[in-house]
């Protein structure tokens, strides 16, 4: 298993992304945003930071790059795709996922450890709001435009179809985001997005491992 | 070359903590009576071939899912 790691100019969590990879026992390399070959790649992940600054919005003008379109390739193809905070919100703006991630309610930079309600996904779910937490995991957030917001019919058509990833516990929302999503994924289920950080929780050094659990369901999550 | 400027805003709606803020600034600054202040943004650009400015905009400078935007020929 060898996952491929996005590097726009301005990511910033690319290594560590890169080390929980490896950390889940697969390869890893990394994938400079000019780059449009993904041979040989069996997972991606679109990384944290401020891809070219942030510049109009975040993740509008790294949606275009010619990595993003092969990963807009692997992804219709089935391939797994995880996107972390900044590569969460090239997902969005990349059309991959719905919705758009808006400045914090609070309009400061949020980072702290936060409680993430993993959901079961569609089969398990029932409609409405009612998806089946299957575990909590510990996972820290920090951003500035994690709001996430979609018009009420796609959230509800997101929560009867299973498609909410993640939640923030109960009082723990950070960013004003609709419903309390924290993460969502495609209708196919192979591509995924959240705000928090999995790849700073993979060591117990800095508090959890829970972040290896993400990498873990995304790679066994093909289409 | 035409010269145009786009005006983006947020959709009506949608929360936007940036005029709130703004907004909620004015009445020490001994701005009283106003409200409704939206925060957005202007780009001012020139372009070869016009017609295909509201293409542009719906897919780069704007994202039609939150923003409005105005397209003004100079």
């Amino acid at each position: 298993m060898r996952w491929g790691v996005l590097q726009f100019p301005g990511s910033c969590d690319e290594r560590d992304a890169l080390h929980a990879c490896e950390r889940t026992g697969a390869e890893a390399r990394l994938v400079w945003h000019e780059e449009r070959d993904l041979e040989g790649i069996d997972a991606v992940v679109v990384p944290g930071g401020f891809s070219y600054g942030d510049y109009l919005r975040a993740g509008a003008i790294a949606r275009f790059s010619p990595a993003m379109e092969a990963v807009s390739e692997f992804a219709a193809a089935g391939g797994p795709v995880l996107g972390i905070c900044n590569g969460f919100q090239v997902l969005c703006e990349a059309g991959l996922l719905p919705g758009a991630l808006l400045l914090n309610e609070s309009l400061r930079f949020t980072c702290r450890q936060l409680d993430l309600l993993e959901e079961s996904s569609g089969q398990l779910s029932t409609p409405g709001y009612a998806q089946v937490t299957t575990r909590t995991l510990s996972i820290p957030g920090k951003h500035g435009e994690g709001r996430y917001w979609a018009p009420p019919e796609v959230l509800d058509a997101l929560e009867a179809n299973g498609r909410v990833a993640y939640r923030y516990a109960p009082g723990q929302n950070p960013n004003g985001s609709a419903r309390d999503i924290a993460g969502v994924r495609n209708e196919a289920g192979n591509v995924l997005g959240l705000m928090p950080h999995p790849e700073h929780a993979v060591d117990p050094l800095t508090g959890s491992t829970d972040g290896l659990k993400v990498f873990q369901a995304v790679a066994g999550a093909q289409a | 070359m035409a010269k145009a400027r786009v005006l983006i805003r947020p959709k009506e709606g949608i929360l936007d903590p940036q005029g709130k803020a703004v907004e909620r600034a004015l009445p020490a600054l001994g701005f009283e009576g106003i409200g409704q202040v939206h925060v957005g943004r202007m780009v001012e650009l020139e372009a070869e071939d016009p017609a295909r400015l509201d293409e542009l905009c719906e897919k780069l400078l704007a994202n039609p899912l939150i923003e409005d935007y105005e397209i003004e020929r100079l």
